[in-house]
């Protein structure tokens, strides 16, 4: 895949195009490169992150939500939690942040042609997951069935649920949602996302599944998609750690011999299941 | 390595002034051994200084005393608790610093670091090898670390045979010392009257053609290799095996783990004197006046309560957790990353831990070998 120059620094400088309020505290930042032969060779896949950098502040790893094929923007959907993004969540249109990526390996997208897609997201996991939605439903002829399974606490914690809900309507795609605590009018499953993986509608023998978000969750699908009988090399999965360079070189998102932010931070099953579970790595 | 195959010279102990002189007139700065706080550092030699002579570094668990040696040679301290690392990969330094003007745009610059031509003189086997493999991380093809390779590529290094090997010391069964092989540009391997001397670079012959010494003699020759051989003999220390991976990762819940982490104080001094460590923290630093950020790094530990640190979340919340971090990517992360461990048996984790924790001792006891002798 082609890329912008991938370095430790320094970033390229950008400019908020728009911001919008997805709950009490997460938000959607598009953003576009101020040198626009940048934005133009910008490309991405779908998994990839960036290092946003606020102004006197640092830097915060955030994977890429916005569609790989819409070139004259980057959309990162964020979640206000630290000083960066605590930082980030007050910049309004017009204001400038830093950019350095992307970084990563994204999902094995090429890879999934004819096969039944399954995403299982947990929080804000469906960020890097939902670029990978709009991928398969552009390309829809492709691809087998399509199923969604997002997990949140809280039932306001579900952003774009307006989508969820178009989404389960179209065609061989399935939409489970569950909430662990639910909230009045929440059309979804009261209880763990867990709970649901009995309902997912997919051939496993055919199918390619894509996880992101808490390893408890993810560890807990794996186990309910391999017991159907999903081959593990089929099975991928986004990890998390302490990032701070993107390139492999500062030590913090060791996971392993693996650098998760260079070599992940999309993994087949395979390449991290040894390590996944074991408290301190 | 000092062997008759190859071309040595000998350069008498009263002549080692004419070498370091020859260096600076090639233009490289000096940085050699000095003695400061009572152990040997790595410090900018002024010009006509005199290295210290005559001093051993004895070298136990938790202890680093410099002890006389009647042979008054120059070299017979076995290190110090620096390498070559952080003349290479600087202790804190800036990476890129963002100006903002009134309009709010942010300007970015990359800081490109000073990085004058230096020589060090003194380092080790088991340095070189530690260069080496801080070379493998931060000049990886595609990912060339700019600030690295600045300095990397103005180095001039002088390297010098162990003869006195520390306590501590366990470069032969790691493969990397005591005898220096490949890296260097000039290696010297110190008799009690002057150097065995040849050169491994056209740098390091150019310094030495300077010079009209003599060839080394046959006997000089064998005694360099002989005391390399007895060197590399009298090391009490070892590891079980130059590839202990599959051991150690099989073994995540050896309740050596729980032992280590009630002595070890997780004060991270086993990073930052270990010569392969690259862990680094990148923070900010903006201007008072609000017009300009300076983007730095600063070694890191993978013993601080930070390394591990995601949002309301720890990796590594306990001792336990990160000393097996540490030890698991020094002695099988490596092998995954760099195809080779990343241990050089310098023996400095083990001198400068407050705690006195013997790495191999602690290896030996998770592998089921046994380790250093006597202890």
């Amino acid at each position: 895949m082609p890329h912008a120059p991938i370095d430790a620094g320094p970033p390229h400088a950008a400019t908020v195009v728009s911001r919008v309020q997805e709950s009490p505290t997460i938000f959607t930042l598009r953003l576009r490169l101020d040198d626009a032969a940048a934005q133009a060779a910008f490309r991405f896949a779908p998994g990839q992150f960036n290092m946003l950098y606020l102004y006197g502040v640092g830097e915060v790893p955030v994977s890429i939500m916005s569609d790989p094929e819409e070139h004259g923007i980057i959309g990162h959907t964020i979640r206000a939690l630290g000083r960066v993004t605590r930082g980030l969540a007050a910049l309004q249109p017009g204001d400038r942040v830093g950019v350095r990526g992307p970084f990563g390996r994204g999902w094995p997208l090429q890879d999934l042609g004819g096969n039944d897609v399954v995403l299982v997201t947990g929080g804000l996991g469906c960020a890097p997951a939902v670029s990978v939605i709009h991928y398969v439903l552009r390309r829809r002829a492709r691809f087998g069935k399509l199923v969604i399974i997002q997990g949140v606490k809280h039932a306001d914690d579900l952003i774009w649920r307006m989508q969820y809900e178009q989404w389960a309507k179209l065609p061989d795609t399935q939409v489970l949602v569950a909430a662990s605590q639910g909230a009045a009018f929440w059309p979804w499953h009261v209880g763990r996302v867990t709970e649901l993986f009995g309902l997912a509608r997919f051939n496993p023998e055919r199918a390619v599944a894509m996880l992101c978000g808490p390893e408890g969750m993810m560890r807990a699908a794996a186990e309910s998609l391999l017991g159907r009988g999903l081959p593990e090399a089929h099975l991928y999965l986004s990890m998390e750690r302490n990032m701070q360079c993107g390139v492999g070189r500062c030590g913090h998102c060791q996971f392993g011999g693996a650098f998760v932010c260079q070599n992940g931070p999309v993994f087949n099953w395979a390449e991290v299941k040894g390590l996944l579970g074991h408290r301190g790595f | 390595m000092f062997n008759e195959a190859e071309h040595s010279v000998f350069l008498p102990h009263d002549r080692l002034a004419a070498l370091l002189a020859a260096i600076r007139d090639g233009g490289w700065q000096c940085v050699g051994p000095r003695v400061e706080q009572g152990a040997i550092v790595m410090a900018p030699l002024a010009e006509g200084e005199d290295l210290p002579r005559g001093l051993q570094a004895e070298q136990a668990p938790g202890q680093y005393r410099l002890a006389a040696d009647a042979r008054q040679r120059y070299f017979a301290w076995a290190n110090g608790p620096q390498a070559i690392k952080p003349l290479t990969f600087a202790p804190q330094e800036s990476l890129w610093r963002v100006v903002r003007t009134t309009d709010g745009a942010l300007a970015f610059e990359a800081v490109v670091p000073e990085a004058p031509k230096l020589a060090v003189i003194g380092v080790r086997a088991c340095d070189l090898a530690a260069l080496a493999l801080q070379d493998a991380h931060f000049l990886r093809k595609d990912r060339v670390d700019a600030q690295y390779a600045a300095r990397r590529a103005q180095l001039f290094l002088v390297a010098v045979q162990c003869a006195v090997p520390a306590a501590t010391c366990f470069c032969a069964s790691t493969g990397d010392g005591p005898t220096p092989t490949a890296g260097h540009d000039l290696a010297l391997a110190e008799l009690d009257d002057g150097f065995v001397v040849v050169a491994g670079s056209a740098p390091g012959r150019a310094v030495l053609q300077g010079l009209d010494l003599a060839a080394a003699t046959p006997a000089q020759i064998a005694a360099a290799r002989a005391q390399g051989d007895a060197a590399a003999a009298a090391q009490t220390r070892h590891l079980p095996g130059r590839d202990l991976r599959e051991v150690l990762m099989a073994r995540l819940k050896h309740p050596q783990w729980d032992a280590v982490a009630a002595r070890c104080l997780a004060c991270g001094n086993c990073t930052a004197v270990c010569p392969t460590c690259f862990c680094y923290a990148e923070h900010e630093m903006p201007a008072l006046d609000g017009t300009s950020s300076l983007h730095a790094r600063a070694w890191d530990s993978c013993f601080g309560e930070t390394h591990g640190h995601l949002h309301g979340f720890n990796v590594r919340p306990d001792i336990r957790t990160r000393y097996r971090q540490w030890l698991t990517h020094k002695l099988a992360g490596w092998h995954d990353q760099f195809g080779r461990s990343g241990c050089v048996g310098c023996g400095r984790c083990i001198a400068w831990c407050p705690a006195g924790i013997d790495f191999t001792v602690e290896v030996a006891a998770l592998t089921g070998a046994s380790g250093a002798e006597g202890t």
